[in-house]
């Protein structure tokens, strides 16, 4: 099982300067700690402590908004594409 | 630095002025080895709100897809302050996610001058840049004579006085 989750320039600091990496999970919560192993720091900046996705970071599953497919507990398998991007905001 | 053509520069002020109040915001796409802003891009503010801008989630993924897919880069991400001046404001700062871009602000607030100022933001930082305005600024405004915005001015940096050219 494995899951091409594509990284945000500004946290290749986590992934040694990889654009795409590869993790496991059945669930975006279980890819993300499964990811924190070997890159180190990435999921804190895609989940909080309280254990929710950031505001203002977007996670896409297959080019859908999680956010609207139930966030952390949407469902991931092999062959599963994962972009994250900051969204782009401001004031 | 941002050196910009002029044209882009009025394709931006003109968004800003047909959102106003609601602020504005979009890309200036560019190819990554040059970092030249060549492809303008208007976004949705999803907020359409007149404080706040953020963009649509599912419209950036394609925006950004295409840029992946084209070798571009996000070169400019710009919006407007449509009450205040052209400088970032905390949450500016606080979601700014794209170090490599030039974070260009564009004040609506004076009907008839446009304020156009350009920062890198990079670890919470604001880093003014001058902004030098390429190609021929006389032709583009000839180009839409009669239109409402032809009396659009431009007023580029950040001192009061720095009104580098106007095109009436």
């Amino acid at each position: 099982m494995s899951v091409q989750v594509r990284i945000p320039t500004i946290l290749r600091q986590h992934t040694g300067g990889q654009k795409t990496v590869e993790g496991t999970g059945t669930t975006l919560d279980e890819l993300f700690q499964d990811l924190d192993g070997r890159h180190n720091g990435l999921r804190a900046r895609v989940v909080t402590d309280e254990g929710a996705l950031h505001r203002f970071v977007n996670v896409y599953v297959n080019d859908e908004d999680v956010r609207f497919t139930g966030g952390l507990k949407t469902p991931v398998g092999d062959g599963d594409s994962v972009t994250i991007l900051p969204a782009v905001a401001g004031g | 630095m941002l050196r910009i053509d002029h044209a882009l520069v009025k394709a931006m002020v003109a968004h800003a002025r047909a959102d106003h109040p609601d602020e504005a915001c979009g890309v200036i796409a560019g190819p990554a080895d040059t970092g030249t802003p060549v492809r303008h891009i208007p976004m949705l503010n999803a907020e359409r709100s007149t404080t706040f801008y953020r963009f649509d989630s599912i419209e950036q993924l394609k925006v950004w897809r295409e840029m992946d897919d084209a070798d571009e880069i996000p070169v400019v991400i710009y919006h407007s302050h449509t009450a205040t001046e052209a400088y970032p404001s905390r949450t500016d700062v606080k979601f700014a996610g794209e170090p490599d871009a030039h974070y260009v602000l564009v004040s609506t607030r004076h009907p008839q001058v446009a304020e156009i100022r350009s920062f890198r933001i990079v670890d919470g930082q604001i880093t003014e840049e001058p902004v030098e305005p390429t190609g021929d600024a006389r032709l583009t405004a000839t180009q839409h004579r009669g239109d409402a915005d032809a009396v659009q001015s431009y007023k580029f940096g950040h001192s009061p006085d720095a009104l580098i050219y106007d095109c009436q």
